[in-house]
C-alpha cells in the first residue's frame, strides 16, 4: 500500500473520455453518465503502475497521483 | 484580555453604549432607511485601526480567535483561521461575499441595505489584520445603490488608508461559491473553478484571497471593537453570538431576524409572529439543508450541535415553515429542479446527474413511478463529485425529503396528493434563458 498516495479526478477538467476506467477498472467506475468514480483509498502498491497510465492516458489532463509515490 | 479592554477604551466614547442586547447587527426598531456614518458611529463607536502595527495586527486576529467567530455563509469555517492563512501570504487582498445567491435567503440583503457601514468596516478591518490593501465588496444588486452611498460617504469622510471596490455579483446560485466569486471578479464568469490550488492561498491574481460572508464582517467589526467576552456573552459556549436568520414560509411576519445561536426552533419562529398555520415540517439551512419534521424540531436549539442530531444545521440560517396543507415532495422537487438549472455545467456527474435526479423526483412527485431505486442509485453516484458542493446539497435536500415525505410517495403514485393549497412555499425565480 502506498501511504497516502491518491488518485484525484478535476471534474471540471474531466470530460468522461472514460480511458482511465478502462486501464483501471478496480479502482475507477463509470457512473450512468459515463464519468469516473474514483474508489477514494489509498493506492495499492500493484496497481500504482496502472494509475500512472491512467493519468497518462487522460486526453484532458484531468487525473492526478496526489502524495508521496505520486510520480 | 488586556487588549480587549484596550480596544474597548479605544471605541468607545463616552457616548456611545456598547450594545448589550440584540439585535446586534441591524437597526433597532424600524428605521426608514440605512444608518448613515454618523448614525453608525453614534451608535458604535469608531472601529479600532490597527494600521500596519503588526502585533496589534496579530491582537486582533487572537481577539477574533477568542471570539469563536464561524463564517456566516453556510459553511461555518473557523474565520480567525482563514484570517491567520491569508495573513501568513504575500499581499494579500479580501473580498466581502454579499451575492446571497439562495433565492429564499435576504439576510445579506437585509443586513447590507439597514447596516451598510458595519459591513465595511468589517471589510476594512479583515483587510488591515491580513495586512491587505484592498477589499473588494460584491453584492446583490438590489442593495448595490446602498452599499455604493456608505462607500462615498466613508470617501468623502476621508477614512482609511483601505481602498474599497465595490461590485455586483453575478445573480445565480453558485455565483458566491468562493472560487467563482473570484472567478467572477478577475473574467466576468460566475462559476467554480478547479482546486488546489485553495483560495485562501492562490485566488484573486493568484494572491492569497479572504473571502468572507458579509455577515462574518459585521459580526468582525464588532469584536474588534468591544472584544470576544461581550461577542460571547449570547449564544452557546461553542457556538457563541448571534445570527441572522431568514424566517419565511407559514409564519406571521416573514422576514429576516437576528438570534443568539441556540434559540429555540420555537422561540426563533416566534420572532416571525410564530406559525400562521399548523407547520408540518421546516426546511432548515436553506436550498442547501434539510427537511425535518416540525414537532420533532420545535424545542431544538437552533445551533449546529444541537440540529446535528436531526442531520440538519443552521446552514446560512434559513427557517421555511412548511404548512400541513402543502407537499414536501412537490416543493423539494420544484427546488431540485431550480437547482439543476443553476448547475455551471463544468462537472459530468452535476451537469447530467443533477438533470436527470430532478427528472426522476418530478416523475416520482406526479406518480408517474414509484421505484425509487434509479433516484436513490444516481444519489450515491454524484455525492461529492462537483468541484463545488452544488451536487451534494441536492443529495442531502432529497435524502431528508424522502426522509420525512417517502411514505406519501404511495398516494402520489395512486394519483393523490396530500396539498391542498395551490401556491408553493420555497420562491423560486423564473428560469433565465442563458
Amino acid at each position: 500500500m502506498s501511504a497516502g498516495t491518491r488518485l484525484r479526478v478535476d471534474p471540471i477538467a474531466c470530460d468522461g473520455r472514460r480511458l482511465c476506467a478502462e486501464v483501471l477498472p478496480e479502482l475507477i467506475t463509470l457512473d450512468d453518465w459515463g464519468f469516473p468514480i474514483i474508489r477514494d483509498v489509498d493506492m495499492p502498491d500493484h496497481l500504482l503502475d496502472e494509475a500512472r497510465e491512467a493519468v497518462r492516458l487522460c486526453p484532458k489532463l484531468a487525473l492526478r497521483l496526489d502524495g508521496p509515490r505520486a510520480p | 484580555m488586556r487588549i480587549t479592554d484596550s480596544f474597548q477604551r479605544l471605541a468607545r466614547p463616552e457616548s456611545t453604549q456598547v450594545p448589550d442586547c440584540l439585535p446586534r447587527l441591524l437597526p433597532a426598531g424600524l428605521p426608514a432607511g440605512p444608518a448613515g456614518l454618523a448614525g453608525h458611529l453614534a451608535r458604535y463607536g469608531p472601529p479600532p485601526s490597527p494600521g500596519v502595527d503588526r502585533r496589534r495586527r496579530e491582537g486582533l486576529i487572537e481577539e477574533v480567535e477568542r471570539s469563536g467567530l464561524t463564517g456566516r455563509g453556510g459553511a461555518g469555517f473557523p474565520t480567525a483561521r482563514k484570517l491567520a492563512t491569508v495573513a501568513a501570504g504575500h499581499a494579500p487582498v479580501v473580498v466581502a461575499n454579499g451575492t446571497e445567491g439562495e433565492p429564499a435567503s435576504a439576510k445579506d440583503k437585509v443586513l447590507l441595505a439597514r447596516s451598510p457601514h458595519l459591513v465595511l468596516d468589517g471589510a476594512v478591518l479583515a483587510a488591515e489584520m491580513v495586512g491587505a490593501g484592498e477589499a473588494i465588496v460584491v453584492v446583490h444588486h438590489s442593495v448595490r445603490d446602498v452599499v455604493d452611498d456608505a462607500a462615498a460617504e466613508r470617501r468623502h469622510a476621508g477614512s482609511g488608508r483601505i481602498r474599497i471596490k465595490i461590485m455586483t455579483g453575478a445573480d445565480r446560485f453558485v455565483g458566491g461559491e468562493a472560487s467563482a466569486l473570484v472567478h467572477w471578479i478577475e473574467r466576468g464568469i460566475p462559476t467554480p473553478t478547479s482546486r488546489p490550488p485553495r483560495i485562501s492561498e492562490r485566488g484573486l491574481g493568484g494572491r492569497p484571497t479572504l473571502v468572507q460572508n458579509v455577515e462574518t464582517l459585521a459580526h468582525l467589526a464588532l469584536i474588534a471593537r468591544y472584544g470576544a467576552s461581550w461577542f460571547r456573552a449570547v449564544g452557546t459556549p461553542q457556538e457563541p453570538g448571534s445570527m441572522l436568520v431568514t424566517i419565511l414560509g407559514a409564519v406571521n411576519h416573514p422576514g429576516v431576524h437576528e438570534i443568539a445561536i441556540g434559540t429555540p426552533v420555537q422561540q426563533v419562529l416566534s420572532a416571525a409572529g410564530g406559525a400562521s398555520a399548523p407547520l408540518q415540517a421546516l426546511l432548515l439551512g436553506g436550498y442547501f439543508g434539510k427537511w425535518v419534521g416540525a414537532e420533532a424540531a420545535a424545542t431544538r436549539p437552533f445551533s449546529s450541535a444541537a440540529l446535528a442530531a436531526l442531520g440538519a444545521g443552521p446552514g446560512a440560517g434559513l427557517i421555511a415553515a412548511l404548512p400541513g396543507d402543502a407537499c414536501g415532495l412537490v416543493e423539494t422537487a420544484r427546488v431540485v429542479r431550480y437547482l439543476a438549472d443553476e448547475s455551471a455545467g463544468q462537472c459530468g456527474p452535476c451537469r447530467y446527474g443533477l438533470d436527470a435526479i430532478a427528472g426522476e423526483l418530478q416523475r416520482l412527485t406526479e406518480g408517474r413511478t414509484s421505484d425509487l431505486s434509479t433516484l436513490r442509485r444516481w444519489l450515491g453516484q454524484i455525492d461529492g463529485r462537483g468541484a463545488c458542493h452544488l451536487p451534494d446539497g441536492v443529495t442531502g435536500l432529497i435524502r431528508s425529503a424522502l426522509d420525512l415525505f417517502g411514505p406519501e410517495l404511495e398516494q402520489h403514485a395512486q394519483g393523490w396528493c396530500c396539498a391542498t393549497r395551490t401556491p408553493s412555499v420555497l420562491p423560486v425565480p423564473l428560469r433565465k434563458q442563458r
